[in-house]
């Protein structure tokens, strides 16, 4: 891509980004159709993220016990876990896995909406699509990541403590107040603020590349695999950003 | 016949509800539109006639704001398009119904729902028993109440052409773009298109611009031709006085 193209697609995102703020601010919300999106977004991703976070809590455990044991230090695995699943690994497997699952079905079901002159229709009869298409898609992913981060969180934790009462013989409550003693409120706002963050990379990345397409249906293709491959890496900076910013509040 | 360009400006200007001066359009280094300027009267059927890839499309699009023309003058129902604010283009864009060459019908949408679509989001009727009558008062006028429940998916090329100028007439449009409406169509379909054409400017007393290479379709639909080659009109007429031309790009429309 040469400097020139660089340039005016980044005058492109900006004038999308401002668009979705315009839109927020000046139009109606469409809260059944973000309420319909939303539902969409749980369906389509709670088995995976059920699935996911689960082994990730039970293999998270496994591999950690070893080296707590080792230091004599094994009681120290639910905080240790949790802290984990809460700071780091349920945001992070929850904003991957709808990444890969919301931000690809987006991405091709509306630039195959594109290619097929839907979106125009809905242009050219006053139907103001963006509002209808982009800022329901926006705003369900937002909304949904935090409570999927939560879910996911739950479900982690829970298959630690089934690894830790295999080992241990740990009873629920013991294991919960252990993983809970180190979790402070600042951990909890700061993974759920970051998912929203996530929520809203995926939506508005994917709304990007589909809207956008171009090309037919290679253009589809290549709008699903841009809306997942961006939003990946967004979702690993954003992370990023937020343990610095983290961090400043915890010094 | 007529041979310039310029000739629409002498028509009468009472009746015209939209007027094209001017009008140029490239992408990149492509000259798509070069001067175009033409005038459509009230009921009347003007058709678009040119091959492929002459810009007869872009020209409709500029029309209803989807594609900004780089020069000239576009004027729809006394507005000028090409300046419209988004909210005031809106109001002008529900006044024209556009009829795409693949019926563009949301896919994710029974029949029913996308007829209800328009009447929902534009005119906020919400009412069941109104979105009703509306919707089943649209689809019998296209012939088709029987797939109200249909998906798009599941209906035939014609039948979504029909569907999808059914969409457009539920807002009662004043002007009617229809994008290649017979493309893609056996001839018997492509018939019946044509009348429902006919028939829609009869009972809702629409102007149509109709943009196709179909020559069945021109000399069927038709009260005038505008026959366009390479980004120019190249002359102006009804369907006999074209039929009489010599011009090298468009005798061979008319021999088949």
């Amino acid at each position: 891509m040469d400097f020139k193209k660089l340039l005016l697609r980044i005058a492109d995102i900006y004038r999308f980004i401002a668009n979705v703020f315009k839109e927020l601010v000046s139009s109606p919300l469409e809260i059944k159709e973000i309420l319909r999106q939303g539902y969409f977004v749980g369906n389509h991703s709670l088995f995976l993220i059920t699935f996911t976070s689960f082994l990730a809590g039970i293999v998270f455990t496994k591999q950690s016990r070893p080296s707590l044991a080792s230091f004599g230090a094994e009681s120290w695995l639910p905080s240790l876990v949790s802290q984990a699943v809460v700071r780091s690994l349920g945001p992070l497997i929850t904003g991957l896995i709808c990444a890969g699952k919301l931000g690809s079905n987006i991405g091709a079901e509306l630039g195959s909406m594109k290619v097929t002159e839907q979106i125009d229709a809905m242009e050219v009869s006053g139907t103001r699509p963006f509002s209808y298409l982009v800022i329901s898609r926006i705003a369900a992913t937002t909304i949904a990541l935090p409570l999927l981060v939560i879910y996911a969180d739950i479900l982690a934790l829970l298959g630690s403590y089934l690894m830790v009462h295999f080992f241990n013989n740990t009873g629920f409550r013991l294991y919960f107040n252990e993983a809970s003693s180190v979790i402070s409120y600042l951990d909890i706002f700061s993974s759920l603020i970051k998912s929203l963050f996530f929520g809203f990379a995926i939506g508005f990345v994917g709304s990007y590349a589909g809207y956008n397409s171009q090309n037919g249906t290679t253009g589809v293709g290549k709008a699903a695999n841009v809306a997942v491959v961006v939003s990946m890496l967004l979702i690993f900076i954003i992370d990023l950003l937020s343990l610095q910013i983290v961090n400043l509040f915890r010094r | 016949m007529t041979t310039s360009t310029e000739t629409t400006a002498d028509a009468n200007q009472q009746d015209v509800v939209a007027s094209l001066r001017h009008v140029k359009k490239s992408f990149g280094n492509n000259d798509v539109l070069k001067d175009i300027s033409f005038d459509l009267h009230a009921k009347e059927n003007l058709v678009i006639l040119g091959r492929s890839g002459t810009g007869k499309s872009v020209l409709i699009k500029c029309m209803v704001g989807l594609i900004k023309p780089d020069s000239g003058d576009i004027n729809v129902l006394g507005y000028d398009v090409k300046s419209l604010p988004p909210k005031e283009l809106n109001e002008v864009r529900k006044q024209v119904g556009f009829s795409f060459q693949g019926s563009a019908l949301y896919d994710s949408m029974t029949v029913r729902e996308n007829l209800e679509f328009p009447l929902k989001r534009n005119l906020k009727i919400y009412d069941k028993k109104e979105l009703n009558e509306r919707v089943m008062s649209s689809l019998q006028n296209v012939g088709l109440e029987r797939a109200v429940d249909q998906m798009p998916a599941e209906l035939s090329g014609g039948m979504r052409k029909r569907i999808g100028i059914a969409r457009t007439l539920i807002l009662n449009p004043k002007i009617m773009l229809y994008d290649e409406p017979t493309a893609g169509l056996d001839p018997i379909t492509s018939s019946e298109i044509n009348e429902l054409i006919n028939q829609v400017r009869e009972k809702f007393n629409t102007s149509s611009i109709i943009i196709t290479h179909d020559i069945s379709c021109a000399r069927e639909t038709s009260d005038r031709i505008i026959a366009m080659v390479q980004g120019h009109t190249r002359a102006e007429g009804t369907f006999d006085q074209l039929k009489q031309t010599k011009d090298p790009d468009l005798e061979p429309f008319f021999k088949y």
